[in-house]
């Protein structure tokens, strides 16, 4: 039976929608692909809504705050009984990002990766990567500094044209 | 038996675990800005796989043991990882053969993990699998940029890749928690993973000018039977010391 003073699962994607990434906060954690699912669990007593979330890196610092944010966001909307489950497979590749936070990165200044997580198994050494286009300026007169940046997702890169450096977030 | 999966699981989880501690000490240190954040993100990278092992490790067990626990509160001789992966840092390329030989291990292992019978142990492999292949790019990468570089950076990549070369043969060898592993397709055979680990391996020494250590050289084993060398006590008491001192310590 479908309880009727429950918020509709949809209503639960757009309050997750305002749940920032600790380290980008320039996108929310449903525009990062990580939100795998959303769901009412009927057990008895009170209703539980279950949201089910998936690693970026398996040692990502990040996911312990993630998980208490999206419990804190929902309990302030009055969803009180919140359990959150990780799920490994399929793995979270970069396609999962939406194309809206892809946008929002470059805004915030760290280029979005340029190309489908297609080849993130292979192993050779010599990869075609397509031109990164510097997010200040838009030059692709770019080249990579480090292949790690702040963040396990990130490379650093800098800019031939306008001299800044700044972070590509690497296809995975 | 159950007892052969557990300690199948510990033995991947030990692997990540100490070489990711041996990476860790590397912070700070670094040759370069970019190595140093390079190494400790590999760290953090195989610290978060070793979650993933301890916690089913755990679960299975059924002893209330978490991974916390069994990181911390377990002594050398029941750590169950490679010989390699303890080794100490050394010099920079000592680290990098360290790292390139266990990395092409890891990756043709995890991909036969991706099609184990067991869901959660396929995975968890799916997950690692995209994050070792990175780790493999890199290591390789940079074996052929120190073989193939100066006089100096060739015979040190050299030596390095010689001495750690003897702790290799026992990734290949298997015991009676890899038959039974193998038995019920969970993980395939070690021998098995012998012919795609060397012919990457010797791909990489071509590409560097290196010269392949002999095929039949005398190699050292034990690590996954809980006997180890030296190191790896050190390396435990400086990882585990807070958790001994302060049993259930929290931040």
């Amino acid at each position: 039976m479908v309880n009727a003073t429950l918020p509709a699962t949809e209503q639960i994607w757009g309050w997750l929608h305002e749940v920032p990434d600790p380290e980008v906060p320039a996108i929310s954690v449903v525009d990062l692909g990580i939100v795998r699912d959303v769901a009412w669990q009927e057990d008895g007593d009170e209703p539980e809504c279950v949201v089910t979330i998936t690693p970026t890196y398996s040692g990502c610092p990040a996911m312990g705050v993630i998980a208490q944010a999206i419990s804190e966001t929902l309990r302030q909307h009055g969803v009180n009984r919140v359990r959150l489950a990780t799920q490994l497979s399929p793995a979270w590749t970069t396609d999962w990002m939406s194309e809206s936070g892809k946008t929002k990165l470059k805004g915030y200044g760290i280029a979005p990766p340029v190309q489908q997580a297609i080849d993130i198994s292979g192993i050779s050494r010599r990869r075609n990567t397509a031109p990164i286009a510097c997010p200040h300026c838009g030059s692709t007169h770019t080249r990579v500094v480090s292949e790690f940046g702040s963040t396990s997702c990130k490379a650093l890169y800098r800019c031939d044209d306008c001299r800044e450096p700044f972070d590509y977030f690497k296809p995975h | 038996m159950p007892d052969d999966k557990f300690n199948f699981l510990l033995r991947m989880g030990d692997n990540a675990l100490v070489l990711s501690q041996r990476l860790s000490q590397w912070c700070g240190k670094g040759p370069a800005l970019e190595e140093d954040i390079a190494l400790t993100n590999v760290a953090l990278d195989l610290l978060g796989q070793a979650r993933l092992w301890f916690a089913y490790a755990g679960e299975l067990e059924g002893k209330d043991r978490d991974e916390d626990q069994l990181a911390f509160l377990r002594d050398a001789h029941d750590f169950r990882n490679l010989l390699l992966v303890e080794q100490p840092n050394g010099t920079y390329a000592d680290t990098l053969a360290r790292q390139f030989y266990f990395d092409s291990w890891h990756y043709f292992l995890l991909q036969e993990l991706t099609k184990s019978s067991d869901a959660r142990v396929a995975d968890i492999a799916e997950k690692s699998i995209k994050e070792v292949s990175y780790h493999l790019r890199r290591s390789g990468d940079l074996v052929v940029r120190l073989g193939d570089g100066s006089e100096q950076s060739r015979s040190m990549m050299q030596a390095a890749l010689d001495d750690l070369w003897m702790y290799t043969g026992e990734m290949f060898k298997a015991d009676a928690v890899d038959e039974a592993m193998t038995a019920q397709s969970i993980a395939p055979a070690p021998a098995d993973l012998h012919a795609p680990w060397l012919a990457h391996v010797q791909g990489i020494f071509e590409e560097a000018t290196l010269v392949l250590p002999p095929a039949n050289a005398w190699m050292q084993q034990g690590g996954r039977q809980g006997k180890h060398t030296e190191h790896l006590g050190y390396l435990l008491a400086e990882m585990q010391f807070l958790q001994r001192a302060y049993p259930g310590a929290q931040w």
